[in-house]
């Protein structure tokens, strides 16, 4: 569920780190202001313990795949919701910076997508409604079965939503939203499991560490109206704002009309095709592939060079030959800059 | 993510990068975090058909390789290790998207495979970007510069205290897990009846180290909050730097330089 930087737009990925870095901002706050001092390498030792739990496969009963932990849920019961966004989210930073698990500029939607849902939705609205001030075995495994598998939808659903406002990805919605969310309800399964065995193992253990984590919280006693108000209003800025210097390009919607007409009839398809050629040359930031039928097909370059500049495709030959002699001189870069680097 | 031993390798490898003293590392880490962001920005505002006008991007990660010293073959690999997410989510474009869009002589390429192609390309750069962003600097000297950059020290704080005990962690679940397959004969995953109480040993574990932790933190004069001793200036190099790459950046993304190249050498240009 790690969403790369591959896969977003600047609209989308601003957006996110916006309302995520308000959101840190914001526990940091709380954190700083609600917990003792204590519970700081409490939560770094739970993110250590979050991390490395999550690398310990556990066979899914009866399909012989197997699953692992998410962990947002967990860190939300053991530490509460503003402790365990931060733990979450510096769990996510490191992955994305050692491992490649998500990009940096995605960092925001992967904070949101898998920590937002379960440590301020979910957690407060159905697992502490459910399990209350008396935790039992039953409320327990309810509690933690059900936040963290509306917790997982909810975030399957927003990489389904990033993606598409991204307009990178060609899965048509229904198809994306049919894929993602089957296959998160399983694995939410398997969360909920996870995470109420442990919390119930701990429970039977050691009470007081749950009990302590239950009621050391005084929620709702803050006003995050003003947060949330200030956080529509930098997502609107920024959405707003990166999205008007992405608009100087041609947008999806163009695009996917291009196609879906194209396909049907050719002279609609040159209708457009001779409309966007026009806002190419307006825009020049459009995309550089020659746009051409198969019939006014061009050759290879090694083998037909006098005959392009008369093709309309010049352009998408220059750009090949050019691909070419960039990657040949990317590499005598490096290369030379190794040797120069060998002498002393 | 799923083997541990490749996570504790992993670290332990990008760690040793980033102590090594090249030119590349001993640039202010700030420089360095701000030159991957206009990186990472311009990399993901092309539009989804460009390979060829992104290609001089390709420069970034080359120059970095060679300056800071780092071993190009590994960090490929862990390209190959992330790559399956991405390769799900942008393997339906070519299915999707038949619109042929590049013909050469007998070869056509549809849009989709060509923005399957832009996909993957983008990945490569920008993961290359950030794992070599870390082999250079390091998570402490990170962790210095975000407090610069006024990033909450909460979170740096929790930031750089994960990862501290993270080796510490990923070595004891190893040896739990490893445990639990010797006497399993069974390796792949850990059985249902199991869960609970093996995790949550590990929890209790750790729970009870947390507690160690914090009295010798306090032993050593723990406030509430980390402290860094060393002190970064900026140079004239550092802001070279940065200026540097942005120029080149910005410049590639708002100028197709491989076909102006190919104009000149097929002498079409003006």
């Amino acid at each position: 569920m790690h969403m790369a930087d591959a896969l977003i737009s600047p609209a989308v990925g601003g957006t996110a780190w916006a309302v995520t870095a308000g959101l840190i901002a914001y526990s940091a706050k709380k954190v700083q202001t609600e917990l003792d001092e204590r519970k700081v390498p409490l939560m770094g030792v739970l993110g250590a313990f979050v991390f490395a739990a999550q690398m310990i496969n556990f066979t899914i009963p009866g399909t012989g795949s197997s699953g692992h932990l998410g962990g947002g849920l967990m860190l939300a019961i053991l530490l509460g919701p503003y402790a365990g966004f931060l733990t979450m989210a510096s769990i996510l930073t490191i992955q994305a910076l050692f491992f490649g698990d998500g990009g940096l500029l995605a960092l925001g939607c992967n904070i949101l997508n898998m920590g937002f849902y379960t440590c301020f939705i979910t957690y407060p609205l159905l697992y502490k409604r459910l399990v209350r001030s008396k935790p039992s075995q039953g409320r327990i495994c309810w509690g933690a079965m059900l936040a963290a598998v509306v917790g997982l939808q909810l975030g399957a659903f927003s990489v389904v939503l990033e993606t598409l406002a991204s307009g990178i990805s060609e899965l048509p919605f229904q198809t994306f939203v049919l894929l993602m969310q089957p296959i998160h309800l399983a694995i939410g399964i398997v969360e909920g499991l996870i995470t109420a065995a442990v919390i119930l193992f701990v429970w039977k253990a050691r009470p007081e560490i749950i009990e302590n984590a239950a009621s050391s919280r005084p929620i709702g006693r803050v006003s995050i109206r003003r947060v949330i108000v200030g956080l529509i209003a930098v997502t609107v800025l920024t959405g707003g704002i990166l999205s008007w210097f992405a608009s100087s390009h041609p947008d999806g919607l163009e695009w996917s009309m291009f196609r879906a007409s194209g396909r049907e009839e050719l002279t609609t398809r040159e209708r457009l095709h001779e409309s966007l050629a026009k806002l190419q040359e307006k825009t020049a930031l459009f995309p550089d592939y020659g746009w051409k039928e198969p019939a006014a097909a061009e050759t290879r370059p090694e083998t037909a060079a006098p005959a392009w500049p008369a093709v309309n495709g010049g352009t998408t030959a220059a750009g090949l030959v050019g691909a070419l002699f960039t990657l040949a001189l990317a590499g005598l870069i490096g290369f030379g800059l190794s040797r120069f680097k060998k002498q002393p | 993510m799923s083997n541990i031993q490749y996570a504790r390798a992993n670290l332990r490898f990008l760690e040793d990068q980033s102590v090594k003293d090249t030119p590349i590392h001993r640039l202010h880490p700030m420089i360095k975090i701000l030159t991957t962001l206009v990186y990472l920005g311009v990399i993901i505002s092309y539009e989804k058909y460009e390979i060829i006008a992104m290609l001089p991007l390709l420069f970034y990660p080359l120059v970095q390789f060679s300056l800071a010293d780092l071993p190009a073959r590994l960090f490929f690999k862990q390209l190959l290790i992330a790559a399956p997410f991405v390769i799900g989510i942008g393997i339906f474009n070519p299915l999707l998207d038949p619109t042929p869009r590049l013909v050469m002589g007998p070869l056509t390429v549809s849009g989709g495979w060509i923005s399957f192609g832009a996909i993957l390309f983008k990945f490569a750069l920008t993961v290359l970007a950030a794992l070599q962003l870390i082999a250079t600097t390091g998570l402490n000297e990170m962790g210095a510069a975000l407090l610069k950059c006024k990033i909450p020290r909460a979170f740096v704080t929790q930031l750089l205290l994960v990862y501290r005990y993270l080796t510490v962690l990923v070595e004891e679940t190893a040896a739990m897990i490893q445990a639990y397959s010797l006497r399993t004969l069974e390796n792949r995953g850990i059985g249902v009846r199991a869960w609970g109480s093996l995790v949550g040993h590990l929890l209790l574990r750790t729970m009870d180290r947390a507690e160690r932790i914090y009295q010798a933190m306090l032993c050593r004069g723990f406030a509430g909050e980390l402290q860094f001793i060393r002190e970064y200036r900026l140079g004239f190099n550092d802001i070279a730097y940065l200026l540097g790459w942005s120029v080149f950046f910005v410049a590639a993304r708002f100028y197709n330089i491989p076909e102006w190249l190919g104009r000149l050498m097929m002498g079409v240009g003006r």
